[in-house]
């Protein structure tokens, strides 16, 4: 039997066993842990049930959100989600398991997802415009379902035009007032007028605007909805105001699925609301692959041509081994000393003289001079360049010296053996880094948070106002999203699912950055024809 | 760049003693072979290459001791010798290419047209587009065919689709690869098979127009019909052409060159028509060696 075991172990099967074993574990490990996120994040969206309960106090809607088993003395505890934060000041509520009685879905039961104030559970009590009752009942209900397409279209409608045309009205008249701050420097007699006309005319045209935007905006208020709570509380309410009414305990599977889809839309294409716990993270996934591209675009060339000479230039010795020693290192600097010195480096130092030297004008309000997605792209890219620097030199190093020496012989310099066969032939090497940088940054939040991040950005680093692509801009990210809804946000409970989903999304973003980047590299290496990278 | 090792040079003393013997029969059917033919113009042809007392050094190693060596032109001159003896060094002194090399120290001079190489005013680029290299291995670029054989006018500055186009034909039929690739020179050159690969690579070499061409064990890689094929192709060559050929195989010298020069630990040994060469060697080494009795 020993020389049996013996044997075995010979083989090196002790070793295959353990070494399936650790992978088997590192598998699960990572699988439960996305289960876990997905479990939690994908189910948020999923319509449940509204429960009603009698209780002591009297009758409670709500969905049940949580469940503590008795333990000990303690009787166990039931988590409603009640919503009507701004009838019964919370949004969830424990009740021992005792109180709680007589569970039924009553029919009529509905959920109002609002713009404002969170969810409202109870029922649709009237329907009205003008204050005059157009329905009542389930009647009503019915009603409001039908018309709230057209109202939330309208909405979006006046905020169009609240970001669009007023938004470049205010650029415009902020162009002025910059030029009029110039001007006190460098007085032009010939310019002042013109200023003053163009002036008058934008300012004519925002009050045409101001007064078509009243007019919207009190033809959306004439149509109302009065909500019950189950107490008997009553809230009326524009019915513009109402994102989305869903009689879960009436829809069947289809209706459910609906609903499912209709949320999770928003979730990806909308902008938060009610300090992000609500709404959609559009803007956050935007920032984030926006920086990431950007990162990329700045620090790979960097890390490339720096391994070029490293490795092609540099004659070997104690100063090359040196640096190299310190490229590495360079890497397992925390991540938030890259942010402080983006932060003094970039932000204050080199934002600050831009502003001196190119908008002056606008002081004391910074332009290049605080946090932006420049500024945080590029300090993540001094933070991602020692990986692609490796990469590139190993994937340097790994072309065939045949290749080089048969393009020497043909007469080519150095430079063009170097630029026509070496890097060619290193580039899916070179991607490998690229993939490697890109998911390090795409998941770093410290750096960011003192370079550029904001908790809800006003617009986007990219979009139709001139020059389009606005790089002094502050912008959202989704490693900050989560850090923010999780452990910032004023209804943490609320936000919870959020926290996952947002997870999910990161991780989504990541895989499909480094898939497109894969993609890449594989075609490359079939061009190659089988490099060994 | 570091591009290689030193490499070791010494070959075991002991082997040539025990290797003395009587002198072998010349090996006649070595002259049936139907290339084997040395012309008679070639024998009083001027060199074109002349080694002039060259020694080399790789760090303190010596590598090659005080060679003189002349090549003429449209011949074909077989190095030959065990390995480690320098004759692929020698062969990387005549286009420079052990300047790549760190440590690497010449002494003597390599003539080109009279012209010294190793003359500090000489251009390097400019002298090893004179000089085209075939190698051991089969080199071609991860590129298409017609990239490959292009890449030489290319780094030149060469743009004019015409002047490649004229170009890259002319150097695949000089290969005698214009054929079997005319109708898919935009694919890969790594879908070529060995033999056709080691052709591309002297199509690419030719491509720029050489005066000399170097070919380091050039079939060594390669089944025996595509080493008859590149025979023939080297016979064809040497119309216009001088080449320089590094091999291991005695067969392939006697066939395909007209000189033959025989090296051993570093020095040259001796040199002569390749005829004489293999029926009546002057030097008992050399016969030991041609005759497989070392090496």
């Amino acid at each position: 039997m020993s020389t049996g075991l013996r044997d075995w172990m010979r083989r090196g099967n002790g070793l295959v066993w353990l070494s399936a074993g650790v992978l088997a574990f590192a598998v699960l490990m990572i699988g439960g842990l996305v289960g876990l996120i997905a479990a939690r994040g994908l189910g948020f969206f999923w319509p449940a049930p509204l429960v009603l309960f009698e209780t002591p106090a009297g009758p409670v809607l709500g969905e049940v959100a949580d469940r503590e088993p008795a333990r000990g003395g303690e009787p166990g505890r039931i988590q409603l989600r009640v919503g009507n934060r701004d009838l019964f000041g919370q949004d969830f509520r424990w009740y021992p398991e005792s109180e709680l009685r007589n569970p039924t879905l009553p029919e009529d039961a509905l959920m109002v997802e609002r713009s404002e104030y969170g969810v409202f559970l109870g029922r649709v009590k009237e329907l009205r415009k003008d204050g005059l009752t157009v329905s009542t009942g389930p009647a009503a209900l019915d009603e409001a379902l039908e018309r709230l397409p057209g109202a939330r279209k309208a909405q979006a409608g006046i905020r169009a035009v609240e970001k669009g045309e007023v938004g470049r009205l205010n650029t415009a008249l902020e162009a002025i007032r910059l030029e009029r701050k110039a001007l006190e420097r460098r007085p032009d007699p010939a310019r002042q007028p013109q200023l003053d006309a163009r002036e008058a005319e934008l300012r004519s045209r925002y009050a045409d605007l101001e007064g078509r935007l009243d007019h919207l905006r009190a033809e959306a208020k004439r149509l109302t909805v009065l909500l019950e709570a189950w107490d008997g509380q009553v809230k009326e309410m524009p019915l513009p105001q109402v994102v989305r009414l869903v009689p879960s305990n009436r829809l069947g599977l289809p209706g459910k699925l609906k609903v499912y889809a209709s949320r999770l839309w928003e979730f990806v294409s909308d902008d938060p609301r009610e300090s992000n716990t609500e709404g959609g993270i559009f803007p956050a996934i935007f920032g984030t692959v926006m920086m990431v591209l950007l990162m990329s675009a700045l620090g790979v060339p960097l890390g490339v041509l720096a391994a070029l000479y490293l490795r092609e230039y540099a004659r070997d010795g104690w100063l090359v081994r040196a640096i190299r020693v310190a490229v590495n290192n360079l890497a397992g600097v925390p991540s938030i000393v890259f942010g402080v010195f983006g932060l003094g480096f970039f932000v204050y130092t080199l934002g600050g003289s831009l502003d001196r030297l190119f908008f002056p004008e606008r002081l004391p309000t910074p332009t290049f001079g605080t946090g932006g997605i420049l500024w945080a792209s590029l300090t993540l890219a001094l933070l991602t360049v020692p990986v692609v620097i490796v990469a590139t030199e190993e994937a340097l190093a790994a072309v065939p010296r045949f290749q080089r020496e048969a393009s020497m012989a043909l007469g080519a310099t150095k430079w063009q053996t170097l630029w026509n066969i070496v890097l060619p032939g290193a580039m899916p090497g070179i991607l490998t880094g690229l993939i490697l940088a890109m998911a390090r940054g795409a998941g770093e939040v410290a750096p960011l948070m003192l370079t550029g991040v904001v908790k809800l950005a006003p617009s986007m680093p990219l979009d139709g106002t001139f020059p389009f692509l606005h790089l002094d801009r502050k912008f959202m990210h989704l490693g900050f999203h989560i850090y923010d809804v999780g452990f910032q946000s004023p209804n943490s409970e609320a936000a919870k699912p959020m926290v996952f989903m947002t997870t999910l999304l990161l991780l989504a973003v990541v895989v499909a950055l480094n898939l497109a980047a894969i993609r890449i590299r594989r075609r490359l290496r079939a061009r190659l024809g089988g490099s060994t990278f | 760049m570091e591009i290689d090792d030193p490499r070791p040079v010494a070959e075991p003393l002991g082997r040539l003693s025990a290797a003395v013997g009587t002198p072998p029969t010349p090996q006649l059917r070595l002259r049936e072979s139907p290339l084997a033919i040395t012309d008679a113009a070639v024998l009083g042809a001027p060199p074109v290459l002349e080694v002039r007392n060259l020694d080399l050094w790789y760090g303190p190693q010596q590598a090659l001791f005080g060679i003189d060596l002349d090549v003429r032109r449209n011949s074909v001159l077989a190095l030959i010798g065990p390995s480690g003896c320098g004759k692929s060094t020698l062969l990387r002194c005549l286009n420079r290419m052990n300047d790549l090399i760190d440590g690497v120290r010449i002494r003597g001079q390599v003539l080109l047209g009279g012209e010294d190489l190793y003359d500090p005013a000489v251009d390097v680029i400019s002298l090893r587009k004179r000089m085209g290299m075939v190698f051991q291995k089969s080199n071609p670029f991860p590129k298409t065919i017609y990239e490959n054989v292009a890449y030489g006018l290319r780094i030149q500055g060469e743009r004019d689709r015409r002047v490649l186009d004229e170009a890259v034909e002319r150097s695949l039929q000089g290969a005698g690869l214009w054929e079997e690739v005319r109708d898919r020179l935009d694919q890969s050159a790594l879908g070529l098979s060995g033999g056709q690969q080691q052709r591309l690579c002297i199509a690419r070499a030719l491509a720029v127009r050489p005066e000399v061409i170097l070919m380091d064990e050039p079939c060594s890689a390669l089944d025996p019909i595509a080493t008859g094929r590149i025979e023939e192709l080297i016979f064809e060559l040497k119309k216009e052409f001088t080449i320089v050929i590094v091999t291991h195989n005695m067969q392939q010298a006697a066939r395909v060159s007209d000189f033959t020069a025989f090296f051993w630990l570093g020095k040259l040994v001796e040199t002569d028509v390749t005829e004489r060469m293999f029926t009546n060697p002057r030097q008992r080494i050399t016969e030991d060696y041609i005759t497989g009795r070392f090496g």
